[in-house]
């Protein structure tokens, strides 16, 4: 009982206590929004650009959605990078071929990782462990090789360029996010805030006390009547669909769909960010991905083997700080 | 016609020993500890760098009995440093430990041999061909097949003859009871952890001999591996012997008419075998 208090209290953004007083969770809530909202004004003093704001927004979308499954219903995906692939290589196509419309490529996008997820899923819900992963880890590598071989479409190992966002029509108005880097942060977190505060009220919900439960102890879960492998596979769904989302702002971001957007190495990432930043802690993934980005954007302009750093990095992280960051300080403070 | 799909069998049958040998190493250290190891493409490609490193001071052999044991020494020397502590925790860990290690392989190799092909010469008496008629049969292909055949009955043997075989084999079963029993099951994780990783070294320097040296090998053989452990069944190094072969004879002949499925056709088969049967071919049913 006192598990399930904690981790649903983890599941609001739980009460940091802060050098003897108790930072209210929603002064936290309050202080990560107001630092996003104004990102792109203080970012540029220290040290880095808009465009870096707004990969960290997109990829921490992808980890939170990732956490969603991972931290908060306990299965272990490691092929998340498929749906963001899907979703940026269906809004890339859509745009170059079919509609020069965002919000329609944005629509496709998520379509396509909707619908491979819900496929997949049906075959993987009954697999728990290290089966889930593994298979998960499987698939992923699927939509890459069909990526990497459709040369003429998709553009091969070169990924889909020859296309750029829209500016997004709303009817009444336009914003114009291909020549204003603003616009488009705020396009981004507009789209983060609306999935966030999705994934927020379902976990807040029944559902989402019920894979809470399922996470903590599957096989009461399952003596209670309550329809595990359903529940798992719609959490699946939810996450998958999130990170599609985040893959069609990616491919906008870059006005380029990488086949590395698919590859599996990509799904280490995510999983890296959730992990780094705290996996049973609500923000935990968006600190994690800002930590990561940031790093790989400094490493990678100091050195051409970026990827050993990056390596070694994950090295550390497993082996002294696997609770990540807001779980160290969870720990710290109740101790 | 007749010749091209044979040939393409064959092909396959190459590959699929490839496979086999690679998923045979994941597959012992995944049932005996619980470790997906993503870096055993790393280890493999290690291993055919360490063969073209020994050549010129022991020759082609000398090479191909040296460089498994090498690339299973650094195995050790990483499980025992880096993949013990990680015992007991969460899988996700030490899955996410041997990802960051395949980057470093990866990435090491290509900083000390370079980006580019290098030429891994065999015997010239391996290079020709058995016969006019079927000009696929090169005398290094059979010995492939031959070697990854010796392999694979050696490793039976190892597991049903030896002492430590039939504890790797019990405590695949039962860890706990193995280790009340008095057996040193750090020890055995150690031991079993090492032998996989030799397959891997010895299956690095095959393909050394046939695709020639690159640092990306490791981590285009790597996907296709973790398909055959799971067409296999989870638990079954049978099956993974025969989802390796499986898939390399499906993606072979698949490469007769569709050249461009080749690769996505064994993640199809994968997903017919999870509808069907989502314990695998020969998985036992409940384990995982």
């Amino acid at each position: 009982m006192s598990r399930l208090d904690k981790s649903a209290d983890s599941a609001r953004g739980g009460g940091i206590p802060i050098a003897g007083f108790r930072l209210d969770k929603r002064a936290a809530d309050a202080v990560v929004w107001l630092l996003l909202l104004t990102m792109p004004f203080w970012i540029g003093w220290i040290g880095g650009y808009t465009q870096l704001g707004t990969r960290v927004v997109i990829l921490a979308l992808a980890a939170m959605s990732l956490n969603f499954l991972l931290g908060y219903t306990g299965v272990m995906s490691f092929g998340h990078a498929a749906y963001f692939g899907l979703g940026s290589y269906g809004l890339g196509l859509t745009i170059k071929y079919l509609v020069p419309n965002t919000l329609v490529g944005m629509a496709i996008g998520i379509a396509a990782a909707i619908v491979a997820a819900a496929i997949i899923g049906l075959l993987i819900v009954r697999l728990r462990g290290i089966y889930f992963a593994m298979v998960t880890i499987a698939f992923g590598q699927v939509f890459y090789f069909i990526a990497y071989r459709w040369n003429n479409v998709t553009g091969g190992d070169d990924g889909l360029s020859g296309w750029h966002r829209m500016p997004v029509d709303l009817g009444f108005t336009q914003i114009d996010i291909l020549n204003n880097d603003f616009a488009f942060y705020y396009v981004a977190l507009f789209c983060f805030a609306v999935s966030i505060g999705i994934m927020a009220l379902l976990l807040r919900s029944p559902f989402g006390r019920t894979l809470l439960a399922i996470r903590e102890n599957e096989r009461r879960a399952r003596f209670l009547g309550i329809p595990v492998d359903r529940h798992i596979w719609i959490s699946w769904l939810i996450s998958c669909t999130f990170t599609g989302l985040a893959g069609t702002l990616y491919a906008m971001l870059n006005n380029f769909s990488d086949p590395h957007d698919l590859h599996w190495e990509q799904s280490g990432n995510f999983v890296i960010m959730a992990v780094l930043g705290g996996m049973r802690s609500f923000w935990g993934p968006l600190i994690g991905a800002a930590i990561f980005i940031v790093l790989e954007d400094y490493i990678s302009s100091r050195t051409e083997n970026w990827e050993s750093f990056i390596g070694l990095f994950f090295i550390l992280v497993v082996l002294f700080f696997p609770r990540g960051v807001l779980g160290m300080i969870k720990r710290k403070t109740m101790q | 016609m007749t010749e091209l799909i044979l040939y393409n069998v064959f092909n396959g049958l190459v590959i699929g020993a490839f496979y086999a040998l690679m998923a045979l190493g994941l597959s012992l250290i995944l049932n005996l500890s619980g470790v997906i190891n993503f870096a055993h493409g790393g280890f493999l490609t290690l291993g055919g760098y360490l063969a073209f490193v020994l050549v010129p001071f022991v020759g082609f052999w000398g090479a191909l009995l040296i460089s498994p044991f090498l690339t299973a020494i650094v195995g050790l020397v990483i499980e025992r440093l880096m993949i013990r502590p990680l015992y007991g925790r969460d899988p996700l860990y030490s899955l996410l430990l041997t990802f960051g290690l395949a980057y470093i392989l990866e990435d090491g190799t290509r900083f000390i041999w370079g980006p580019q092909t290098l030429p891994f010469s065999v015997p010239i008496w391996l290079q020709s061909q058995l016969s006019t008629q079927f000009f696929f049969l090169t005398g290094y292909r059979v010995f492939m097949v031959g070697l990854a055949t010796v392999t694979v009955i050696g490793l039976f043997l190892i597991l049903s003859r030896t002492r430590v075989g039939m504890r790797i084999r019990a405590g695949t079963l039962d860890l706990e009871t193995v280790s009340v029993l008095g057996v040193n099951t750090r020890f055995l994780r150690t031991v079993n952890f090492g032998l996989g990783i030799f397959l891997a070294g010895l299956a690095g320097v095959l393909a050394a001999g046939m695709l020639g040296l690159q640092p990306t090998t490791g981590s285009e053989l790597i996907m296709p591996s973790f398909v055959a452990v799971v067409i296999g069944g989870l638990g079954s190094l049978p099956g993974t012997l025969l989802g390796g072969l499986l898939i390399g004879v499906a993606s072979g002949v698949t490469s007769v008419f569709f050249p461009d499925a080749s690769e996505a056709v064994i993640y199809v088969m994968m997903g017919l075998v999870l509808l069907v049967r989502p314990r695998g071919l020969l998985g036992e049913e409940g384990r995982f």
